[in-house]
């Protein structure tokens, strides 16, 4: 059988082993996108060159019997925010057609040292705004489960890479979501560490104080090895956490939570949540219950403006942060025929390389940060974020972690919210306050909801810089259904391609 | 008919405002690592940081805070336990990120003062000038537009960026409005950014060359009719380079605004350009629609918690206020006010110490400095300090002091070492400047002379002993002036008995 249909884990356990070659591995999935990304459309640019590069590396070393990291050798999937030196990198905008950063993201120096090969680059909502990989200007991504629908957003493309066996590991990034709910609807791993374990620098700013990237895998073992290849301080990032990165490995291979304490957040559930979501979930806890857990309710009233706070402050940071793409420099440049001067031709540079979601956002953001309305919107979002916290610490002093669905209904169909942004938002209702807070979330599938046969996610929440506790109940309830089901959720996927 | 300066003052009573940017001479970037040399190659001294470029992150320059705080308890500032920094959003090519990260609402040092003496008719006056902020902030590339007339963006067929300059720690010391100089308005001004600069300089945190824009001042100025008790609209000039561009761009100021408000127009709030060749100002942008900078806290920097203990430390470590420093030092060397001010304005305090120090009498160190090295500068239009140091006039003026070198001497060994012969000791060497010391020499000269002039030497035998003095005056020619004069004539008085 195929390598690709394995874990990272095993894959790293056959590359050890000999079993099989970094460069064969690549190649089988080289292959493997060939024949099943013209439907799912998971990859906006592949590096064969580069990734066969790192692979025939990765060979060398372990037949000189060099000390090798656990994933050396395991391809990547990377989400297109993230920059890579000469590799092109465009946050799923035309804005950035054409540019090549000069430089390398930490996160991806790191995946390179540990031997990681990257296989290419991702699609996503341009600029991470999104929840349906829909507003990526390079069109979009087909959920592998059923190509009609969306593999949830922003990074779709990552998710969808996992669920269509084209990689067996990626790199999100999560700026109220976008790692957990594509997670959800692929029935595939997402964790959205605490904020500040891993590194921003290379991240391509969407919300500055709200973005953090994190490990996307088929299992939660595979999520834990590659949060511990990229968490760590990186001085390049001065919101980076200085201290040792919890052991999540360890904790996701525990396989047990007797006596810890979860809780069930009221208003993240009930009205407004799919009813094959809420069943599924409820039967995830039940296993939690069997596993010897003790489930405990936890209220967090303020979440009801978590939304409303998060739709301003999201918007004002991205106003500022996408004001550099000004056509000066880099990326796409229109009108400029020696007639108009530089502020017209960053107008029409503009007008013509950002999408609609993206202007929405930069306009809204522009006005929420104008003087005479700073105090009323953004300086009220802070404070609601404020509040969010405390709610946070208020739970947490009931429970070790807290669990939630991931997203309220299962994947939608392409285009069935693409003209109503309001609708679209709010399947970030349970992933939009771990990011206001800055404490860590996990999605793992817990399901296929009765009513569309389509993945439904179950969530957990840790306390910030405690990122092993979620690893642990990830770990724990994913061997729990697995045994129940008598097999992975994944391994239901259709099979997609020619075979 | 229009109004003079003192028709001007007169009516209105003047208001103040004076912004001062300096930027910092840290060896890194305010938030990244690129060197910060003055005239490098455009683009040479850049990295993802600096050029904005997407994903990059800044990293505060831990140098630069201290600078800042060095900079703020000089000034009499409280230091804030807490501060952040802040995003100014505008667009400009030259502006990587199209925001600069500042300061705004929670600066690093505040509150502070300056105290300022200037002339007045009623003696020598100190003014307080109360200081509002000193914050932080990082300086934007440089255009260079080229084509057009005016070297403005306006009319240039293209425009050249030099990102070099971009990220450069940059410090905003803002003054409150400081009333109450009345016709004193500008001297009180020059007086307040000199003092400023010379703070800056001792602190050793800045260049703080005006002419290479590491000083730049904005001044504000604004005329209320007198006993009104109103506050009139404020005009802003840029583009003032120079301690006397300064008093003259406020003189100019005020006499315009003053004419204005004597024909009924008003003061159109509004950044002006001041004119180096007319003292006039010219409008810039107009301020009429505020611009709205949409100031938020920058995200990507966690604030600025300095130690107490450090904060202390850094008091500790503060140099001398220079005013102090140039009274203590005008004492001591029992300088006349004249010559102390032809010594600040030279700029070579700094230098005539350091010779001091080195042994040198203050008066011949003062002496050589302003005389002949800075004669010699100013023919080559050099600064005295690139051609001579302290150490080598020193040992000149030491060589003199020991009889080693008669004052004629040292000035042809000051010439030698100028003209790159090296060392003192060298160019004696080389060019044989040694003072004729060898008494039979000496004596062979003397009675050269007495031979050339016979009836000299009985005059002096017959004790007249002034005409003595050209038989000493021909020795001297005879030797280059290599002798000891006073020597010469005691061997000479000696030799015809008296």
């Amino acid at each position: 059988m195929s390598f690709i249909y394995k874990t990272a884990a095993e894959m790293a356990s056959a590359l050890a082993n000999k079993d099989v070659s970094a460069v064969d591995l690549a190649n089988e999935h080289f292959a493997r996108i060939e024949s099943v990304d013209g439907d799912v459309h998971a990859f906006l640019h592949l590096d064969k060159e580069g990734a066969l590069a790192q692979a025939k590396s990765v060979d060398e070393k372990r037949a000189a019997g060099e000390k090798l990291g656990p994933l050396a050798g395991v391809p990547l999937a990377l989400k297109d925010v993230m920059a890579q030196k000469g590799i092109p990198t465009t946050c799923g905008s035309k804005i950035l057609e054409g540019w090549r950063p000069p430089y390398d993201a930490t996160v991806v120096t790191r995946l390179k040292d540990a031997g990681i090969v990257i296989l290419g680059k991702t699609n996503m909502d341009e600029f991470a705004m999104g929840s349906s990989t829909e507003n990526s200007a390079y069109g979009p991504t087909h959920n592998p489960w059923d190509l009609t629908r969306i593999p949830g957003g922003s990074g779709g493309g990552s998710s969808a890479s996992l669920a269509a066996f084209e990689a067996p590991l990626a790199i999100g990034t999560d700026t109220g979501g976008s790692i957990r709910q594509p997670a959800a609807v692929t029935g595939t791993v997402g964790v959205k560490p605490t904020y500040g374990a891993v590194s921003r620098y290379g991240l391509v700013a969407f919300s500055s104080s709200l973005d953090q990237a994190g490990p996307c895998a088929r299992t939660v073992l595979d999520a834990a090895l590659l949060h511990e290849v990229i968490a760590g301080h990186d001085a390049r990032d001065s919101s980076s956490i200085n201290a040792p990165v919890p052991a999540v490995v360890a904790a996701a291979k525990k396989l047990d939570v007797k006596g810890m304490k979860i809780g069930v957040i009221k208003e993240l559930g009930g009205e407004g949540f799919q009813k094959g979501v809420s069943e599924r979930f409820n039967e995830a806890l039940e296993e939690l219950v069997k596993a010897g857990a003790d489930i405990v309710e936890v209220s967090c009233p303020n979440f009801e403006y978590a939304l409303a706070a998060y739709y301003l402050i999201a918007p004002s940071e991205a106003s500022s942060n996408l004001a550099r793409f000004d056509s000066m420099r880099y990326g796409l440049r229109v009108g400029d025929d020696g007639s108009r001067g530089a502020e017209e031709v960053m107008s029409l540079t503009r007008q013509a390389g950002f999408g609609k979601e993206v202007k929405r956002r930069i306009i809204l953001g522009t006005y929420a940060l104008s003087s005479g309305y700073y105090d009323a919107y953004y300086g009220s979002a802070q404070r609601v974020r404020t509040l969010i916290m405390r709610d946070y610490e208020a739970a947490f002093a009931k429970a070790d972690v807290l669990v939630s669905p991931t997203a309220p209904t299962t994947a939608f169909k392409i285009g069935e919210k693409a003209d109503d942004p309001v609708a679209m938002y709010l399947n970030d209702i349970a992933t939009i306050p771990v990011n206001m807070a800055g404490i860590g979330g996990m999605s793992l599938p817990c399901g296929l909801a009765p009513e569309d046969g389509l993945p439904v996610g179950f969530q957990i929440m840790s306390p910030a810089m405690k990122d092993d506790l979620m690893y642990q109940v990830g770990g724990t309830l994913e061997a729990a259904l697995n045994a129940k089901w008598g097999s992975t959720l994944i391994s239901q996927a259709p099979a997609l391609g020619a075979k | 008919m229009a109004l003079n300066y003192d028709g001007v003052i007169e009516k209105y009573e003047p208001t103040l405002g004076l912004e001062v940017h300096v930027e910092l001479n840290t060896n890194t970037k305010m938030f990244c690592g690129c060197a910060t040399a003055f005239g490098a190659e455009p683009n040479t001294q850049t990295c993802p940081v600096c050029l904005g470029l997407p994903g990059s992150l800044p990293v505060v320059n831990e140098v630069a805070i201290e600078s800042a705080i060095r900079i703020g308890l000089a000034l009499n500032c409280s230091i804030a336990p807490f501060s952040r920094f802040a995003r100014k959003n505008y667009f400009y090519p030259d502006m990587p990120k199209d925001f600069q990260i500042s300061q705004y609402d929670e600066p690093i040092c505040v509150d502070g003062f300056l105290d300022v003496e200037i002339d007045t008719d009623e003696g020598v006056k100190t003014f307080r000038v109360d200081i509002e902020r000193v914050h932080m902030e990082e300086d934007t590339g440089k255009s260079l537009h080229v084509g057009g007339s005016t070297g403005r963006i306006h009319g240039a067929e293209y425009s050249l960026l030099d990102y070099n300059r971009a990220g450069i720690p940059l410090m905003e010391i803002v003054t409150k409005m400081i009333p109450g100089t009345e016709k004193y308005a500008p001297q009180v001004a020059r007086a307040y950014v000199t003092e400023l600069r010379d703070i800056l300089r001792s602190l050793g945190v800045s260049d703080v060359k005006m002419e290479q824009g590491s000083l730049r001042c904005d001044a504000n100025v604004s005329l209320s009719p007198r006993g009104s008790g109103k506050l009139g609209t404020r005009s802003e000039t840029k583009n003032v380079n120079s301690l006397r561009s300064v008093e003259r761009a406020i003189h100019g100021e005020m006499i315009r605004q003053g004419n204005l408000l004597e024909n009924g127009e008003r003061i159109i709030q509004e950044t002006r350009h001041f004119l180096e060749e007319s003292g006039e100002t010219r409008p810039g942008r107009s301020k009429e629609t505020a611009e709205d900078y949409r100031y938020f806290q920058e995200p990507d920097l966690v604030p600025v918690a300095p130690d107490a203990t450090w904060i202390e430390e850094i008091r500790a470590s503060l140099p001398e206020r220079p005013s102090v420093r140039r009274k203590r030092l005008q004492v001591d060397w029992a300088v006349p006010d004249k010559e102390m001010t032809a010594m600040i304005n030279a700029e070579l305090l700094d230098t005539v110490e350091a010779t001091v120090k080195l042994g040198a009498d203050p008066t011949k160190a003062r002496t050589w400095w302003l005389g002949e090295i800075s004669r010699v500068a100013n023919e080559k239009e050099v600064e005295a300090t690139s051609l001579m140091t302290p150490a080598q006039v020193a040992e000149i003026i030491l060589l003199v002091a020991s009889g080693e070198l008669t004052d004629k001497l040292a000035r042809a060994v000051v010439e030698g070492v100028i003209a790159g012969e090296g060392s003192p000791r060298d160019v004696i060497e080389k060019r044989g400047l040694k003072v004729v010391s060898d008494d039979s020499a000496l004596m062979a000269a003397i009675e050269a002379a007495i031979a050339t002039q016979p009836d000299t030497a009985q005059r002096v035998r017959d004790g007249n002993i002034p005409a003595a003095g050209a038989l000493i005056g021909a020795v001297m020619k005879a030797t280059g002036g290599a002798a000891d004069a006073a020597r010469v004539r005691e061997l000479l008085l000696q030799h015809l008995g008296q």
